[in-house]
């Protein structure tokens, strides 16, 4: 193949191969979110159900699980298309940099093994072992689940500080230290922004299924606690979340500062600079936005009089599309305090009158922030992604050297849409028939009716 | 044997892992295609469904293994493959999401058209997804990936000859496994008259597997001379012992030995793999690239090699207690469904 061919191929495949992952990616994490906090929700239901001898309560967790069940299955599928994808569509960031950045994946493999083995024995076993070997049998997949994040978030975090290794004159990778890679600046602060993330989206999101169910006058047991609960967890997360978000905020701003510049829509270098919200970014300035004054020097130096680098510190072919990163940052921090102020009312009210606040509204409000919740991951996973850009491994590697150049790489990204179209159609349609039918197995059970039983009732019909 | 070729033979183990237990996954899947109709197939499915229901997921943890290794260990090689091979691996990946999203969801649908339809596109991947990892094989051992990224040519890399063969050969082996499996399952479950559904399967397949690797040896004479000569001089012991256990697995079918015909056939395919490997050491990517070349930094081959001599400490126990704990319980499981609760009307279900 001309050199020239290869290029026009790869400036051709890039935005349909950057569209391919996002679509992947940003499917794919809202389902390890589940398979990240569902396990610790369910068990803790089946845990205070035997305790209490609640059947409600056991019943509970058992629909939890089956609905776990589905979830992560097709967080399983998901996952394998991205192990492909991982190397089919950036050859260039595995074959110079797999050796550091793949080392986290190894050890995401096994977390992801153990997981998949244990979902498979809890669901299995549920009342075929004694309840506390089958309570004892969920704590590896709480583990796992949060190491598997651990470490896909370490990949991640790597490349958005890439350390642990020397590049030699030719650019080559020398002296790697693949455990030291893994632990670089940014690793702690957004792993766990990730998994307070996960617990929130998982909590509120489930929440806001039995707060639906309330509001249309199913107030019993079943629904108190399967909205009590999860929503106690997002709860007791939240305001956490808020500390951390700064926390990740200063090491954005110390590594990365381009990106916590495109977060600002900031142009120019300067001192008392103001937290900008909302606006539009062109001709080099943030319009339209509400400033609040001293803002930003006050968030990142804890000082009014502090210095925040701006785009201009860098040519215009090193910045990151302004607008996207500004306004999902905006919609995650918006949603974020949104939840914070729920989470306030709900803790208030249980703490002084233990029992739910009253008022429709706090049903609605809980329907809701489970969208709210989703969303506010999709915005705050865009804002680190697109921040990072043009760069795939942060100042060394360009995303375009990255891609690969075979031709017709491009149509696989029609293809992933149409797919996650219809698995998400699926996904949601087979949840929906768990809610309805409490006999609906889980994928992972063997209880399953052959069909013919079936057909009786089909005739009936 | 240096570190690098320690490394590959521990990825290579997860390889036959993947291919013994993923691959008896994806020829349950293809019998499931061929059971007949909804009613007449329903036991078969039934059986299925109970054989892989809870392991399906831990047994394609293993393709994920294998990727992650050889990106991590041997990055160069594994991008010169998956660039050049990228339409097959891509609908691999695709099968592998219908098939699991089907077999997964299928079971938790009670309406007859959707699981239909599920059940077709659960058992139309199992078919096709092993075609095209076994393509991609052969595209690999019949040196058609050059290194370098996305250099080899797109299509012709595995619409070819050895693809082709690698293709079929995998699905009859997928075929062939589940078979096997499925007897001896089916034994358990006391269901006498899917035994020897499945024996019969199991002795056809065998006999046309064993045809057409007779027939591929010929395809590899003249498509990919340097696996033939390494099958035929190097690697024929290998061969040998494929062909003596096969023969042996074909034995203990007639004699109805079913956990023996097991082991038997997870020998042969095993030999099969370990002959393409020992065919083409040492090369990863023939006639270009060795194992020494294709290997990454030695600090990161150390750092693997641990992680994975750990990791296994952990994971195999837990794997056998799966396994363990699913072979042996159908009997609690109908019992308990007997004495259990009286399951719900499922027209319920159907109707709201």
């Amino acid at each position: 193949m001309e050199p020239m061919q290869v290029l026009a191929d790869a400036a051709e495949n890039l935005y349909p191969a950057r569209m391919q992952m996002a679509v992947s990616l940003g499917w794919h994490i809202i389902f390890s979110c589940f398979g990240i906090a569902f396990p610790l929700l369910t068990v803790f239901a089946e845990w205070r159900g035997h305790k209490r001898g609640n059947a409600a309560l056991t019943g509970l967790a058992h629909t939890w699980a089956k609905a776990m069940g589905v979830l992560f299955a097709a967080g399983a599928v998901s996952g394998t298309l991205l192990s492909f994808e991982m190397g089919i569509l950036w050859p260039g960031l595995m074959d110079r940099f797999g050796e550091i950045y793949g080392f986290p994946f190894v050890l995401e493999g096994y977390a992801f093994f153990i997981e998949a083995i244990f979902v498979g024995i809890y669901l299995f076993g549920w009342n075929r072992m004694s309840p506390r070997a089958h309570m004892l049998s969920a704590v590896p997949m709480i583990i796992s689940g949060a190491a598997g994040a651990f470490f896909v978030v370490a990949a991640n975090a790597w490349m958005n500080n890439p350390s642990g290794f020397r590049l030699g004159p030719d650019g080559q990778v020398e002296d790697v230290h693949p455990w030291a890679a893994m632990f670089g600046p940014s690793t702690w602060p957004q792993v766990v922004h990730m998994l307070l993330g996960a617990y929130m989206v998982t909590g509120f999101v489930i929440a806001s299924v039995y707060a639906v169910g309330m509001l249309r006058g199913r107030r019993d047991h079943h629904h108190r606690f399967g909205l009590l609960i999860p929503l106690t967890l997002a709860v007791i997360a939240t305001p956490v979340q808020i500390g951390v978000g700064d926390w990740i905020a200063n090491t954005v701003a110390e590594n990365q500062p381009v990106k916590l510049a495109a977060m600002e829509g900031l142009y120019k270098t300067d001192t008392r600079v103001p937290l900008a919200l909302g606006g539009l970014y062109y001709d080099d300035e943030l319009h339209y936005a509400i400033k609040i004054p001293f803002g930003l020097s006050l968030l990142i130096h804890h000082d009014i009089s502090g210095k925040v680098a701006g785009l201009a510190e860098v040519p215009a072919d090193e910045r990151p599309p302004v607008n996207v990163v500004h306004l999902a940052y905006n919609v995650m921090v918006g949603i974020g305090s949104a939840l914070l102020l729920l989470a306030f009312l709900f803790g208030w009210t249980w703490w002084r009158r233990r029992r739910l606040p009253k008022s429709v509204w706090f049903l609605r409000a809980v329907a809701l922030s489970g969208v709210g919740a989703a969303l506010a991951l999709e915005c705050g996973w865009v804002t680190t992604e697109v921040g990072r850009q043009p760069w795939i491994v942060y100042g060394i590697l360009r995303t375009a050297e990255a891609v690969s150049p075979a031709p017709g790489l491009f149509l696989g990204f029609y293809a992933v849409v149409a797919i996650y179209v219809a698995l998400t159609a699926l996904t949601v349609f087979v949840l929906r028939r768990m809610a309805h039918g409490k006999d609906t197995p889980a994928p992972q059970e063997v209880d399953a009716e052959p069909p013919d039983q079936h057909r009786d009732a089909l005739a009936v019909r | 044997m240096t570190l690098a070729d320690l490394l590959l033979g521990v990825m290579f183990v997860g390889l036959i892992a993947y291919g013994l237990f993923g691959g008896a996954d994806f020829g349950a899947g293809i019998w499931d295609l061929l059971a007949g109709g909804t009613r007449r197939g329903a036991r078969q499915r039934d059986l299925i469904e109970h054989s892989i229901g809870p392991v399906w997921e831990a047994n394609h943890v293993w393709l994920i293994f294998v990727l992650v290794v050889l990106w991590t260990g041997f990055s160069p090689a594994f991008a010169a493959v998956v660039t050049t091979l990228y339409i097959p691996l891509t609908l691999a990946a695709f099968g592998m999401i219908a098939r699991g999203a089907a077999f997964a969801f299928r079971k938790s649908i009670s309406t007859l058209p959707m699981r239909r339809f599920l059940g077709a596109g659960f058992a139309l991947s199992s078919l096709v997804t092993p075609y095209f990892l076994g393509a991609v094989v052969g595209g690999v051992a019949s040196g058609r990936v050059p290194p370098g990224i996305a250099e080899g040519d797109v299509i012709t890399s595995w619409v070819n000859p050895t693809s082709v063969l690698g293709g079929v050969m995998a699905v009859l082996v997928c075929a062939y496994l589940s078979a096997v499996f499925l007897c001896a399952d089916a034994e358990r479950e006391g269901a006498e008259d899917i035994v020897d559904a499945f024996r019969i399967r199991a002795l056809g397949t065998a006999a046309v597997t064993g045809v057409a690797g007779l027939i591929g040896l010929f395809v590899l004479r003249s498509d990919a001379p340097l696996l033939w000569n390494g099958l035929t001089g190097r690697a024929a012991p290998v061969v040998g012992i494929s062909i003596v256990a096969g023969v042996a697995a074909v034995v203990c079918l007639v004699l109805r030995r079913f956990v023996a015909a097991r082991l038997a056939s997870a020998l042969a395919v095993t030999a099969i793999l370990v002959g393409w490997a020992v065919s083409q050491y040492p090369y990863v990517l023939v006639p270009d690239m060795t194992i020494e070349e294709a290997a990454t930094g030695r600090a990161t081959l150390q750092a693997m090699l641990l992680a994975l001599v750990v990791g296994a400490v952990v994971l195999v126990p837990s794997l056998v207690y799966l396994y363990l704990l699913f072979q042996r319980s159908p009997d609690t499981q109908t019992a308990e469904k007997k004495s259990g609760p009286e399951p719900s009307d499922p027209s319920a279900a159907v109707m709201s």
